[in-house]
């Protein structure tokens, strides 16, 4: 238990970080940022998890559990997107989300 | 009891002939498949000869049993409804296998010369080898439906051989024809068996004739339009048997079938595919005598009335082919007129077992005419009357092999058509007067007709040819030789030792007063073709121009042709073709298409929903989720 603060500051940030992810993944058009915004909500969906745990259920460990696997899976993720990424900007030689539209219809 | 089990190779043998033939046959020498197709139906004719030989000869019993010696089930719809495929041993099918195989075999011989260099040599002797199956499976079948199958495949085989030379556009023409009327005629068939097996349950043979059987029972007082069930089932089973046939009405496709090559002709359209029609009514004789003798009689009739029709007008034609199938069709209508006329037991069973003589000695004798037409159209390259004449100086084989037959056809004895078509008189005699006379009537233009393009071809004026006839190959020859024997031979044969309606041998005594008559009114005939046709004279012009109409309205056949096309362009095409067509295009494409194009448009304007850019769709997801957040906090919180 960390001292002095509740669950409420660890909610918080977490909200924060999802919808700060959520906006850019909306909003921006680098496919980069795009990813690193993915980054963000899972990051802050592994926060829930583990304050969720300490908080309500001390004594047990699932939470932890699922925060490694998503730690391992956005890692997974991110090198399957990043080759993505590098295969779409040898094609069109650009990583814009607007000009990724090809496969619409 | 003897193992007839063998009896499956026959019509196996043609199949797989036709399987290897057909397949591979383009690869090899064409001469390949015609020996391959010829050897292939001289086992088959062996093994026939044999069963016959056992079947009737081996075993010295009083009357002989339907054997089945192989029945596989072929389609199982219910517990009562089910579609056998197998082999019927008895009296009628072992002599069918016997004609088929022996005309097939001699058919398969002499094409080897008169189909010699002709394109497409290996695809007929494939076609041959699949109708040869198919005729066979036809004569051995189990049950009706077997037989119907059959029934379609000798058709399919007639429409493909008619339409040999595909590049005619007559031959075409006349492949439809035969194909479509024998198909309307079909429909007749098929209904009628549907009736029979609806009420019975059953599509057997055994069970359909056996007499006194009480499966009819559900039959019993169900009538429609005043005529009772079980006929109109057995009349349509008739149509089935007339289209085959070539009985009137549907005659009109035969003499159009002769566009095909002649062997053709000789195989399918004079021994073997339209005495179909006549062996599914022998077949099926039993019901027709004990349960409808009002459709056996007019069956009787309608070969009457077509024997003499088509005899008629055999005299007025000029193609030697096309005489000669109107002579099958006036042929076909004895025999007939031979089962409408029969009784069921002992002597009474004469006119069964003098029609199914006839069909015999027929196949043999026609099957020799059109064989010899055959040869004589090789030499002249002609099949009109007007191009022969004095050809019995240039081909001595085939003009007395066409004597033979020809004596044959007009029941001259010693001659097979003597012995068969004065037992049909004889039966005619003791049951319908009417019939007697115009079958005996018919005897006279019969012999008349055939000696008429006898004495046309082979007396009659020195024509100069531009290439000197020649006598056709050996391989045409022999053919021509082993039928002309058995033309002369075969009527020895005691045809009423073997065939009976209820099996059981019967003797007949001959009646010395209907054999004089019936040999004269043939002489009859003979005499007037020799005065008429032997020297060139004008009397026969002198004739035709005295009989004046009658003779035109003869030479184009009645006009039944064309009152066929005006049946058919003006009043089917015209008045139901068209509308339904109108509806078709209209309503029911029409409805289809709308659905279509409203289908299009439709989706032509939402598919901008589909951007293909990833952001909206992450937007819209996301609104989408905090917009059904907020509405179950509002709702449930």
């Amino acid at each position: 238990m960390i001292q002095g603060l509740s669950i409420y500051h660890f909610l918080v940030v977490s909200t924060l970080m999802f919808f700060i992810g959520i906006t850019g993944f909306i909003i921006r058009q680098n496919l980069i940022t795009i990813l690193l915004s993915v980054e963000l909500i899972l990051n802050s969906v592994v926060i829930n998890f583990l304050v969720f745990n300490r908080f309500l259920y001390p004594d047990q460990l699932q939470g932890h559990f699922f925060s490694l696997f998503i730690i391992g899976i956005a890692a997974a993720e991110a090198s399957v997107a990043v080759a993505l990424i590098i295969n779409i900007y040898r094609r069109i030689r650009n990583i814009n989300a607007d000009n990724v539209n090809e496969m619409k219809f | 009891m003897t193992d007839y089990s063998y009896t499956l190779l026959i019509p196996f043998i043609p199949f797989v002939v036709f399987l290897i033939t057909g397949l591979f046959g383009n690869r090899w020498k064409p001469i390949v498949s015609g020996l391959m197709g010829t050897v292939g139906l001289a086992i088959s004719f062996l093994l026939s000869l044999i069963v016959a030989y056992q079947y009737f000869f081996a075993s010295a019993v009083d009357s002989y049993q339907a054997l089945i010696p192989f029945n596989w089930l072929w389609l199982s719809l219910t517990d009562t409804l089910q579609m056998q495929m197998g082999v019927l041993l008895d009296p009628i099918s072992v002599m069918m296998l016997v004609v088929v195989t022996t005309i097939s075999f001699m058919v398969h011989i002499y094409s080897l010369g008169y189909m010699k260099g002709e394109r497409g040599f290996e695809r007929f002797y494939a076609f041959l080898s699949l109708f040869t199956f198919s005729m066979l499976g036809l004569v051995m079948s189990t049950n009706i439906f077997e037989m119907f199958v059959f029934y379609e495949l000798v058709g399919a085989c007639s429409y493909l051989l008619i339409g040999f030379y595909y590049e005619k556009p007559s031959a075409i023409a006349a492949m439809k024809k035969a194909f479509i009327v024998t198909r309307f005629a079909d429909l007749g068939f098929l209904i009628g068996i549907l009736i029979l097996s609806f009420y019975t349950n059953t599509f057997d043979f055994e069970k359909l004739t056996q007499p006194g059987s009480d499966i009819y029972r559900n039959l019993a007082g169900l009538s429609f339009m005043g005529i009772s069930a079980l006929s109109w089932a057995m009349g349509l089973v008739f149509m089935g048997a007339a289209g085959k046939s070539a009985m009137f009405p549907f005659h009109i496709w035969l003499p159009d079938a002769m566009e095909g090559p002649t062997p053709v002709s000789a195989l399918i359209h004079a021994a073997t595919m339209v005495v179909a029609g006549v062996f599914t009514v022998a077949r099926m004789f039993p019901v027709y005598y004990f349960h409808t003798p009002d459709v056996l009689i007019f069956i009787g009739y309608v070969g009457g009335f077509t024997s003499l029709f088509a005899a008629i007008i055999a005299i007025t034609q000029n193609d030697i082919k096309r005489i000669l199938a109107y002579s099958t069709l006036s042929q076909i209508g004895y025999m007939m007129v031979g089962l409408g006329i029969s009784g069921y037991g002992g002597e009474a069973g004469l006119g069964y077992m003098a029609a199914m003589f006839h069909l015999f000695t027929h196949a043999m004798f026609k099957a020799l005419l059109f064989l010899t037409a055959g040869a004589i159209i090789h030499a002249v390259h002609s099949n009109f009357m007007q191009d022969m004449g004095g050809l019995r100086k240039y081909l001595p084989v085939t003009h007395l092999t066409y004597l033979a037959a020809a004596l044959a056809i007009s029941g001259i004895p010693p001659f097979a058509g003597f012995f068969s078509k004065d037992e049909i008189l004889a039966a005619a005699y003791h049951s319908n007067k009417l019939l007697f006379y115009t079958e005996y009537i018919t005897a006279g233009i019969t012999s008349f007709y055939i000696f008429r393009l006898y004495f046309g071809v082979f007396w009659g004026k020195n024509t100069q040819y531009k290439h000197k006839p020649h006598e056709a190959p050996l391989s045409m020859t022999i053919p021509l030789i082993f039928l002309a024997l058995a033309s002369t031979f075969v009527g020895f044969i005691p045809f009423h030792n073997l065939i009976s309606p209820d099996m059981k041998p019967f003797t007949t005594e001959p009646e010395p007063m209907l054999i004089t008559a019936s040999v004269l009114i043939g002489l009859l005939g003979i005499a007037g073709a020799w005065v008429l046709y032997k020297k060139e004279n004008d009397i026969p012009d002198r004739l035709s121009r005295w009989f004046g109409g009658l003779y035109t309205i003869t030479y184009h056949k009645f006009y039944i042709d064309e009152i066929y096309l005006f049946i058919t362009k003006n009043i089917l095409f015209n008045m139901v073709a068209r509308p339904v067509a109108w509806f078709d295009r209209h309503i029911v494409d029409g409805t289809m298409m709308g659905i279509g194009s409203v289908t299009v448009a439709i989706s032509k304007k939402i598919k901008r929903f589909q951007s293909g850019e990833l952001q909206q769709y992450a937007f819209v997801y996301v609104a989408g989720v905090i917009l059904f957040v907020l509405t179950f906090l509002y709702y449930l919180g």
